[in-house]
């Protein structure tokens, strides 16, 4: 759930009546467990909808490089610094095949950059926290990337091809880059004193945003009902949520750290964790670009893009011109 | 100098280059001018943290006195790294970052291959697997250097800045001291001035296919191998052993 409250443009959930033979029929592969592919008919709101679904997931794994990045340069061994960078370079390589997936629906990754550049595009919200100690990588790998697994496997049998296949390539990573977080973490709850408060502090600031990352209750959405119905979206937001804390919090502990949360407890009639409540203030904000990094972000991505335009104006260039020799010559 | 003391100090040049090369192109991660160099960047710094592995590893089990790869990245201060000055230089642009990678691939690739008949098992080794890796390093700097070269006037301009600027520091590839002179001798690795020649026509011959010019031969900066650097190195490692300097003996 790199993509947080994507709006489908509709107002209501149409009926089969309401439908046109076309949207009928559409409706009916879907819900066979058909995928779309790039070809085929669809409606023009699905289209929309995934482009920003997509896009918006997209964005954020280029605009996650950065807090991973700032410490890839200090990591602390060669081998956590090949780890971070390899998986730092991952997340390029996710953008790359969801760029890829959402310029089959007919937008070119140029006119994306350009939304993300200009402020018109979202990206997940979690990524305008900041990495200020060595525990947070860990921290992401295991909280943030945990939390994306559980929207992203799912969405592996998601009805439009292309993404789903995306999807599969990008979960088996993910799941890597889980392990290689929790991994981390443990080394330092295991550690020395200083390194256990170092992974009880990085919990302690990751745990509220990761719950956010979901989104808020989407119970009485139509964008969220008319996206499941499409199934481009699979499960409510407050579903995974609590999937992902039950999972979370049995793995905290065995950690020795504890979830920064008073009303956490297990409810045995339910059979899953009540937690607490979530700022929801915070996260608008955070969305509205008022969170603790939202404008650095930005400014650092639209520098490499500027700084870089000379450099792709090149590549052009010389592939034109040596384009024209190779014409010549065969003439 | 006695074979284990130059052998140590050779181990810890091979190693320090990579070593710093790799970070240097590691701070590009993210920063790049297009997805497709984000990766094929950290590619390349990804080969090069594995070789500081093997070539520091190796270095430590030569010196004997329990040092592994990381003990010698992460605690040993400027004035004890060996790596060439080239290697540290900021990144500057795409067209610096570029030139500093043609430069040092063309000569690691050239070097690696004499290594691979090091009469040093271990270090042919490492030379053969090195090799297999640079060999695409180059390849890819080569064809940076035509794209920028022979891309639009401001790539041009830019890029024969970065060579110009970069030159001066080339020279020191090729110059051999008291460790290259018992290295030849044992024969563990070749003489470095050797490599000269080829390194100039490889050079030369993609320069001139990239309409660039190379400068004349001079004055070369040198002292990184034997441990005198620029005022850069202490900011990557500033940086590099930040963890490790403020908690020493944990475990990570």
């Amino acid at each position: 759930m790199y993509a947080q409250m994507v709006k489908t443009g509709v107002d209501h959930i149409q009926s089969k009546e309401e439908m046109s033979p076309e949207e009928r029929a559409f409706q009916e592969r879907v819900d066979a467990d058909i995928k779309i592919e790039p070809k085929e008919w669809m409606p023009e709101a699905y289209r929309k909808t995934l482009i920003r679904q997509i896009s918006q997931h997209a964005h954020s794994e280029i605009i996650g490089m950065q807090p991973e990045g700032n410490w890839i340069t200090r990591a602390p061994t060669l081998e956590r610094k090949a780890i971070l960078l390899a998986k730092v370079q991952d997340e390029a390589g996710h953008g790359l095949y969801l760029y890829c997936a959402a310029e089959t629906l007919g937008v070119s990754r140029d006119e994306l950059l350009e939304q993300l550049n200009n402020g018109k595009a979202k990206y997940s919200s979690i990524f305008n926290y900041p990495t200020l100690t060595w525990a947070d990588i860990g921290a992401i790998g295991w909280l943030v990337d945990g939390a994306a697994i559980m929207n992203q496997v799912p969405l592996q049998r998601c009805s439009y091809g292309p993404y789903s296949r995306a999807m599969i390539r990008i979960c088996k990573e993910e799941s890597f880059h889980q392990r290689q977080g929790y991994d981390a973490l443990t080394k330092l709850a295991q550690g020395t004193p200083e390194q256990k408060q170092m992974a009880q502090d990085a919990l302690n600031r990751w745990w509220w945003p990761s719950l956010m990352m979901f989104g808020p209750s989407d119970a009485e959405s139509v964008h969220s009902a008319q996206s499941m119905r499409w199934k481009i979206k699979i499960n409510s937001n407050d579903e995974l949520r609590q999937k992902f804390v039950d999972q979370t919090v049995p793995q905290a502990e065995y950690l020795g750290l504890t979830v920064p949360d008073p009303d956490l407890k297990w409810n045995a009639e339910r059979g899953h964790y009540d937690f607490g409540e979530i700022n929801w203030d915070e996260f608008y904000q955070v969305i509205a670009g008022n969170g603790p990094c939202n404008r650095q972000r930005l400014r650092t991505r639209v520098k490499a893009y500027e700084e870089g335009q000379w450099v792709r104006d090149a590549a052009d260039a010389y592939a034109a011109k040596k384009a024209a020799r190779a014409k010549a010559k065969a003439a | 100098m006695a074979g284990q003391d130059a052998l140590f100090e050779y181990l810890l040049r091979l190693g320090d280059n990579a070593l710093i090369l790799g970070h240097r192109l590691s701070e590009w991660c993210g920063h790049s001018p297009a997805l497709e160099e984000d990766l094929a960047l950290s590619n390349v710094a990804l080969d090069l943290i594995g070789q500081t592995q093997l070539w520091l590893n190796l270095a430590g089990e030569v010196e004997g006195k329990g040092r592994n790869a990381d003990k010698l990245a992460y605690l040993r201060d400027a004035r004890d790294f060996r790596n060439v000055l080239l290697v540290e230089q900021p990144n500057g642009d795409f067209a610096v970052t570029m030139a500093r990678q043609f430069y040092f691939d063309a000569w690691h690739y050239l070097l690696l291959r004499e290594l691979t008949g090091s009469t040093d098992s271990r270090i042919a080794e490492i030379a053969a697997k090195a090799l297999k890796e640079v060999t695409y390093h180059l390849e890819r700097s080569q064809e940076w250097v035509l794209r920028l070269g022979d891309g639009t006037e401001e790539s041009h301009r830019r890029m024969q800045e970065a060579i110009d600027d970069l030159w001066v520091y080339t020279g020191e590839l090729f110059d051999a001291d008291a460790v290259d002179a018992a290295i030849i001798r044992d024969g563990l690795g070749p003489d470095p001035a050797s490599l000269r020649d080829l390194w100039l026509g490889l050079v030369r011959a993609t320069a001139e296919e990239a309409t660039l010019s190379l400068p004349q031969p001079g004055w070369a900066q040198k002292g990184g191998k034997q441990g005198l650097h620029s005022e850069h190195l202490g900011y990557i490692l500033a940086d590099l052993q930040f963890l490790q300097r403020a908690y020493p003996n944990a475990t990570w």
